[in-house]
């Protein structure tokens, strides 16, 4: 992970952390999903869905219908409940009007995927009280902690004696 | 899950190692299974397109080698790591996961010579160019880097001249040409130095060493820190449409995890050059005492290369623990413990002397390899390093009279034992 300014009033999340954000999540928004399956909100998409991660993912992009048989909402406010999770896939520009959506409509958790990055979205979210992950990816994230991480061969830091 | 900091050993017992989910197991399993049934259709699709983690036939990944993997990652301070058949698929799968023909390394000329082999003439077939240049002149590394090179490659204990490489000045010139350092890191294994903390990006090790530690298995494992920019332009095969893969692209998709994630799905299942499970699990129980076995390899090689270095029938110790050494401020650097137990000599009389020497050995073994338990030497000039032009060999600082040694754990009254034996027989 690259260096990153520090944020005042804001510490990126510790692995327990981050594993904990992930077990209080049940729905995920995916906002600025595509249809391209070579594009990582397109892959990570398909992860969260499957029998590994399991989660309910609603997709946000207003210039899509319908991505892997899903409907695609047009935005936040039009998904049918409130999700856990906003989960984004735009630039880091794009950030802070996306965490005041997800303040707005009551998400617990801001999450911008990998190389993303805004100072001034993890303040929205996280003064008002949510989660904030940033340059991480849900779908390794939830990998290091079920197990798929390990699969592949990367260090989890998971040391535990338990089954 | 804890946020502690788990320290080495602790991380050499259990890093990679949660009990069997299903059965309670404490130990690793050993997975010997060729293939992995799916749960559906979906599943199976899923895992061959990358977009799930798991398991769907050996030559990619089975459980065993994952746990070693996970294991040497976390030891090396590395982001993960990718297992191989021996040391060499290693470094082969980590050099070639990145050039292809037409491109150019820039490599240390003091590698153990079955490297130089495959650089000077396997690599050179397939339209890679290797520059090579002396590993203490981090000047020359620089000055050989064209808009072509693709990494810069070096020992952290060179093989066998002992030259220590001074791995944060190659950082430097590699980072500042925008290229990765890749290291083999064999000698001195992450219980005596861990090269991505100093910079490296790549490190390679020969398992078949200190890691496994009882001379009984090959494997080899490349790990990587994570940590350099694959999205300069420099490495179009990691920025462009992977055709295999649905046109997905390893930068974009995976970011710091697209270089082991190609390793492992685009290289590794094109060679075919994939550990053994049951070796795994041998480097496994290697690695459960891995700082343990370092520290008395160390302890036995600091106290031989002093005996040998007051012997008046010695003409040279070249070891960097010795302070006579040339190598010793940089030993003193990056290898504070120790560099390693493997180091040269050579008698007077020469050659010959040398010859009469190793046949005179009772205890010590006259073979081809280092790392073991058991003491172990070596006449390079007639054996790994043989195949080598006398220019190469010059270059590696490779002389006639040169003896390797590896010292192993024995008593070291008696390795001293045989050593004075063989020098008596040898000067009688």
């Amino acid at each position: 992970m690259p260096e990153h300014e520090p944020i005042p009033g804001w510490e990126p999340p510790s692995a327990g952390e981050r594993k904990r954000i992930l077990d209080e999540t049940r729905s995920i928004a995916i906002v600025g999903a595509s249809s391209n399956p070579a594009r990582a909100s397109n892959f990570v998409a398909t992860y969260l869905r499957s029998s590994s991660a399991d989660y309910v993912v609603y997709l946000v992009n207003p210039r899509e219908t319908e991505i892997l048989g899903q409907p695609v909402y047009p935005s936040l406010q039009d998904l049918p409940e409130v999700p856990d999770m906003v989960d984004v896939f735009r630039r880091s520009e794009d950030l802070p009007p996306i965490a005041h959506d997800a303040v707005e409509i009551g998400a617990k958790s801001f999450w911008a995927q990998l190389g993303l990055w805004s100072n001034e979205a993890a303040q929205i979210a996280s003064s008002a009280g949510l989660d904030v992950v940033m340059d991480r990816c849900t779908k390794i994230e939830h990998a290091r902690f079920a197990g798929g991480l390990h699969l592949a061969g990367f260090d989890t830091g998971v040391i535990s004696s338990r089954r | 899950m804890s946020d502690h900091t788990w320290g080495f050993r602790t991380r050499a017992l259990h890093a990679g190692a949660r009990p069997d989910p299903t059965t309670g197991a404490r130990a690793v399993p050993i997975f010997q299974t060729s293939s992995y049934v799916f749960e559906d259709t979906d599943d199976a699709a899923d895992l061959f397109a990358l977009q799930k983690y798991g398991m769907i036939y050996s030559r990619l990944g089975n459980p065993t080698v994952s746990a070693f993997e996970e294991r040497m990652a976390s030891l090396d301070g590395a982001l993960g790591a990718v297992a191989a058949s021996s040391g060499h698929a290693a470094e082969f799968l980590a050099v070639t996961a990145l050039a292809e023909a037409g491109d150019h390394i820039v490599s240390s000329s003091h590698l153990y010579g079955g490297t130089i082999t495959m650089f000077s003439n396997t690599l050179a077939r397939f339209g890679i160019e290797t520059t090579f240049v002396d590993p203490t002149d981090v000047d020359g590394f620089a000055a050989a880097i064209r808009p072509e090179t693709k990494l810069l490659f070096t020992e952290t204990v060179g093989n066998p001249s002992g030259a220590i490489a001074d791995i944060a000045a190659l950082a430097d010139v590699a980072h500042s040409n925008g290229l990765p350092l890749a290291i083999d890191s064999t000698f001195s294994t992450p219980a005596l130095c861990r090269p991505v903390e100093w910079g490296a990006d790549i490190v390679v090790h020969s398992a078949t060493k200190f890691i496994g530690g009882h001379g009984t298995s090959l494997g080899g494992v490349v790990c990587e820190a994570g940590t350099f920019d694959w999205g300069s332009g420099r490495f179009p095969n990691m920025t462009e449409p992977v055709p295999t893969y649905n046109d997905l692209r390893w930068w974009d998709n995976f970011g710091e995890y697209s270089y082991l994630t190609k390793v492992r799905n685009d290289h590794l299942r094109d060679i075919g050059s994939t550990l053994a499970p049951m070796h795994a699990w041998l480097f496994l129980q290697g690695l459960e005492t891995l700082d343990y076995r370092m520290a008395g390899h160390v302890a036995n090689a600091q106290a031989v290369a002093a005996w040998l270095h007051e012997d008046s029938r010695v003409a040279w110790v070249n070891y960097a623990g010795l302070p006579s050494s040339p190598h010793h401020d940089l030993s003193n650097k990056y290898l504070p413990a120790g560099p390693g137990a493997v180091f040269t000599f050579g008698l007077n009389g020469g050659r010959e002397a040398g010859s009469s020497f190793i046949e005179s050995l009772e205890l010590i073994s006259h073979l081809a390899n280092v790392g073991d338990a058991k003491t172990l030497i070596l006449h390079p000039a007639s054996t790994t390093h043989s195949q080598l032009s006398d220019e190469q060999m010059a270059a590696g600082s490779v002389t006639p009279d040169m003896v390797r040694i590896s010292v192993g754990l024995e008593d070291l009254d008696d390795i001293l034992y045989d050593l004075d034996h063989a020098l008596e027989t040898t000067h009688a």
